[in-house]
């Protein structure tokens, strides 16, 4: 029965004769399509759904992305610091408190500050006398705190010295697992991830007293990459993406607009214009990797630019980026109307005054979307950047175009490499600061368009 | 002055010519009030000395620094001693890179009170001397060098005014000449596409063809090992190392075709359900949402299939007591897949909306349901599109880098189960070029090998995709 009906619709289609179909003999055409009604109607309903489903499903990709990240990078935005008490003893500072002010100054620099630490955390975990910590015990006790405790105390002391040779109640890091263990909200005194027993008990005893707080983190955003995931921070990285996109739209925006330019308005119809719209056609379809290549044999080991710089990525993030912005601004040229340009000629103009006074400012807002997609496409680029030696570890903020420097992207993926447990957040608080940054990139190329189109 | 202030400087000259020309103009016309006497606008005038001023001092800055570092080396080379010189150029480097960073370290007079210190010491440290001495020069040819950079190129810039500027008569052409130089300016940067294509071209078949005279291209393409990690040292056993690239191939189209699985019949059914039976409200809201699938950061899919996926897989597959690895091909499969569905979505969109709706409408006034229309007519009139969408979609898996190189394996197994790790063309070549090595290895040179391969299958693939969709256009228009 199918058979006919498919019969039947065939030749509809095809416009056929209806001689053609053979219905059964026992019933007409409009019994089988009658019989068959709900069967189709059943089958109508199914591909419907499906195609529902897997419109669903591309929402519930969206949302497990968004979200898996989004829980994964809360805890990076807090760290839990440590209310010690520092003894600044003189003797274990290493330093005559008797020197005029300007020398003790002097000394304050160079002081034994890490002796300083040890003793007083063995002086608060050693209560009673008698009870001496074994050595073992000594090295998990300095393992609580951040390695940057000592710096912590320094400053303290370097800013108020009246506290030589007294007690002072300090706050400072605790350390990237114990950080960890008390954001995974295990119960007091129980081991975990990484931390022993003994360890586990000190904390519970610490937070009985009332020492522990989880404050926001604020040096993941004023620090640079550190080996040490509580200090390390995307300051390094935010400079040098900014830097390399300065010098990604510096050069290709310019290129970019004088190339649709040529093409929309000046090119003659010949091979040469063909050649080049084929070029360009298929860079945009080139996978970014290839780019990568071309910077590396090129242009750091032709013309001997540096490697790592934020200027090599521009540069190959531009020829990149080019061929999409040379299409989004043909696009835009070719929207301006030509009434535009036969009245500007008409009254005398050269083609070069059209183009640069009346069609290129008209079409100036869908160029500058176009710049902008350009823009939010090579600031997630990671490939072509591994090639050209963007991935060094990189712990000064660069300060100009030729300086070391990495991005946001390859600082995600220097910190997913990463075995320590607290950089699985910091990845993610990385990945969110990226999505930020593209959101509010594309955000500002729809309200563009949308004004675009309003007027 | 250093190339940044240097640039500084041309561009305020460029603004000081621009003003000079316009000023030059009006007196040639003999006043502000005869301007209308001139056969060109001031400005035009000024345009043109701006350009004339800026444009060759720049072009003169750009050659001198790209060629400034190799005439300093060869300078520097031939004042050091015979024995030197005779040095391979590897060794030279090395001394070359040697003397170097001593004149960036030390100053001037540090350096010749070394120098005089050691030679009155009488010791034996004559390289050090020499090594001092070098510093020496290089640090007098860089200040040279500075200099006649600086001079150079204000001359250029200063002189090329001047001599302009006498031209400068009523019935000069300014306008005529200042468009022609904007001419060559927008021909050369359209002319930046070819340019790159040759340069990807040139660099990688070069550096292929280098690859290739140590390792035959017969082997490369049929080899099924692939290790070439080991040729690290020439005197090692075994220290050719191996480049068969089959299993790379291999776990490429493994990988996609995992990809291809999940992204070909989510985004087609998207596409469908989106322009056939969406309402315009859930269209505005499907859109934007699908598209922030397309606009996320390969990195961010790198890392969320191998910290979110990859364990739940593994977990998944160990219920089940199947052994996964913990880098499984279905991983990266799955999530690059995830990637392509608004890609293969958005085009295949385009490609159904491009039937004629007369088509449509007939079959549906035939009585066919919409799925019916869809399954027998549109999706047969559009396939060209959809093939067409789906041929790109597979050269963008198999150029995607960033998923496969931190969700897939490095070892290179010959495997088709996608519970296994295999690795991909992309990966080998991010794992060979990071980091430091030699550029001559045949390591590091088979990485522009694959990268030649990606870079024909790529093209082939998009080239082929905009034949198929050419000639369905041509079908309907």
């Amino acid at each position: 029965m199918t058979n006919a009906i498919q019969q039947t619709r065939k030749n509809a289609k095809d416009n056929l004769d209806m001689n053609n179909s053979k219905p059964s003999k026992l019933l007409s055409t409009t019994e089988i399509v009658a019989l068959s009604l709900k069967k189709r109607h059943k089958k109508e309903k199914r591909f419907k759904n499906l195609g529902l489903l897997a419109v669903l499903f591309g929402f519930m990709l969206v949302l497990v992305l968004i979200s898996d990240i989004t829980i994964k990078a809360l805890p990076a935005f807090g760290q839990h610091w440590v209310q010690l008490d520092i003894d600044y003893k003189s003797d274990w500072l290493n330093i005559e408190e008797t020197s005029p002010e300007t020398l003790l100054a002097e000394q304050l620099k160079t002081a034994n500050f890490r002796k300083v630490l040890r003793n007083s955390i063995y002086q608060m975990f050693s209560s009673t006398a008698d009870k001496k910590l074994s050595r073992s015990e000594k090295r998990e006790l300095t393992k609580l705190f951040s390695t940057n405790a000592e710096f912590t105390i320094k400053d303290a002391l370097i800013e108020s010295p009246v506290l030589l040779n007294k007690q002072a109640n300090i706050w400072v890091r605790l350390d990237d697992d114990v950080d960890s263990y008390l954001k995974e909200g295990f119960s007091d005194g129980e081991a975990g991830l990484r931390l022993s027993e003994q360890q586990a008990g000190w904390l519970a005893k610490l937070n009985a007293e009332k020492r522990l707080e989880n404050r926001f983190n604020l040096s993941f955003f004023t620090a640079s990459d550190s080996r040490e995931p509580e200090l390390a921070g995307i300051k390094g990285a935010l400079v040098g993406t900014l830097l390399t996109m300065l010098v990604t739209l510096l050069l290709s925006f310019p290129l970019g607009v004088a190339g649709a330019l040529y093409l929309e308005e000046f090119a003659p119809n010949n091979r040469w214009t063909d050649l080049i719209e084929i070029n360009i056609n298929n860079l945009a379809a080139v996978p970014s990797i290839v780019f990568g290549l071309l910077g590396l044999a090129v242009i750091i080991n032709l013309f001997e630019l540096p490697r790592s710089a934020p200027l090599v990525g521009g540069i190959v993030l531009t020829l990149m980026t080019l061929p999409t912005i040379i299409i989004a601004s043909r696009a835009a040229i070719k929207a301006v109307p030509p009434s535009l340009r036969e009245a500007a000629l008409g009254l005398g103009a050269s083609k070069m005054q059209v183009t640069f006074s009346h069609v290129l400012p008209q079409a100036m807002p869908g160029i500058i979307t176009g710049a902008i997609i350009g823009i939010a496409q090579a600031l997630g680029e990671t490939a072509p950047l591994l090639m050209i030696g963007m991935v060094a570890f990189i712990v000064d903020v660069p300060t100009s175009i030729v300086d070391s420097a990495t991005v946001l992207p390859v600082q995600i993926f220097l910190w997913a490499d990463s075995p320590e447990r607290a950089f699985l957040a910091k990845t993610s608080a990385a990945i969110l600061v990226l999505l930020a940054l593209l959101l509010v990139i594309n955000i500002s190329a729809t309200v563009l368009r949308s004004k675009f189109e309003s007027k | 002055m250093n190339s940044s202030l240097l640039f500084i400087v041309l561009l305020c000259l460029t603004l000081f010519s621009y003003w000079f020309g316009i000023k030059r103009s009006l007196k040639v016309a003999g006043g502000a009030e005869y301007k209308k006497s001139l056969i060109s606008l001031p400005e035009q005038f000024g345009l043109l000395t701006a350009m004339v001023c800026g444009l060759p001092a720049l072009i003169t800055l750009l050659i001198f620094n790209s060629t400034e570092q190799l005439v300093i080396e060869q300078l520097l080379t031939n004042t050091l001693p015979i024995k030197i010189q005779q040095l391979s150029s590897i060794d030279l480097g090395l001394y070359l890179n040697n003397i170097r960073s001593i004149a960036s370290t030390e100053t001037s007079q540090t350096l010749l009170q070394n120098i005089s210190s050691q030679t009155l010491e009488q010791t034996s440290n004559a390289s050090l001397i020499t090594q001092y001495q070098g510093a020496l020069t290089l640090q007098t040819l860089n200040q040279q060098a500075s200099w006649l950079k600086t001079a150079l190129v204000l001359i250029i810039a200063v002189v090329s005014v001047i001599i302009l500027v006498r031209k400068f008569s009523p019935t000069f052409k300014a306008r005529q000449k200042a468009e022609a130089i904007i001419w060559g300016l927008l021909v050369s940067s359209s002319a930046i596409a070819i340019l790159t294509t040759v340069g990807i071209i040139v660099s990688v078949l070069f550096e292929s063809i280098h690859f290739f005279k140590s390792v035959s291209p017969a082997e490369f393409m049929f080899g099924t090992q692939w290790s070439p990690q080991t040729a690290m040292r020439v005197d090692q056993v075994g220290g050719s190392g191996s480049f068969g690239a089959v299993p790379l191939f291999a776990g490429t189209m493994l990988i996609t075709f995992i990809a291809m699985l999940l992204a070909v019949p989510v985004g087609l059914m998207i596409a469908i359900y989106l322009s056939q039976y969406a309402d315009a409200r859930l269209r505005r809201f499907a859109k934007p949402m699908l598209e922030v699938l397309a606009g996320i950061p390969t990195v961010v899919y790198g890392f969320f299939a191998a910290l979110t996926v990859a364990p739940v897989i593994r977990n998944l597959g160990e219920s089940f007591g199947l052994s996964v690895a913990s880098e499984s091909a279905l991983a990266a499969g799955l999530v690059m897949g995830t990637m392509i569905i608004p890609f293969v979505s958005s085009l295949s969109e385009d490609a159904i909306s491009a039937v004629p709706n007369s088509l449509k409408e007939a079959s549906l006034g035939m009585g066919s349901t919409r799925s019916e229309t869809v399954i027998n007519v549109l999706l047969p009139a559009a396939l060209p599109g959809i093939v067409g969408a789906i041929l790109l979609a597979i050269s963008r898996a198999i150029g995607e880098t960033m998923i496969v190189v931190m969700a897939a394996g490095m070892a290179a197994n010959l495997t088709a189960n996608p519970l296994d790790s295999v690795t991909t063309v992309t990966v080998q070549i991010v794992t060979l070029l990071t980091g430091d090595q030699e550029f001559d290895s045949p390591k590091t040179l088979a990485a522009f090998a694959l990268g030649l391969m990606l870079f024909i299958t790529t093209l082939g693939l998009n080239i082929l995709a905009l034949k198929v969709v050419r000639k369905y256009r041509e079908q309907y228009d």
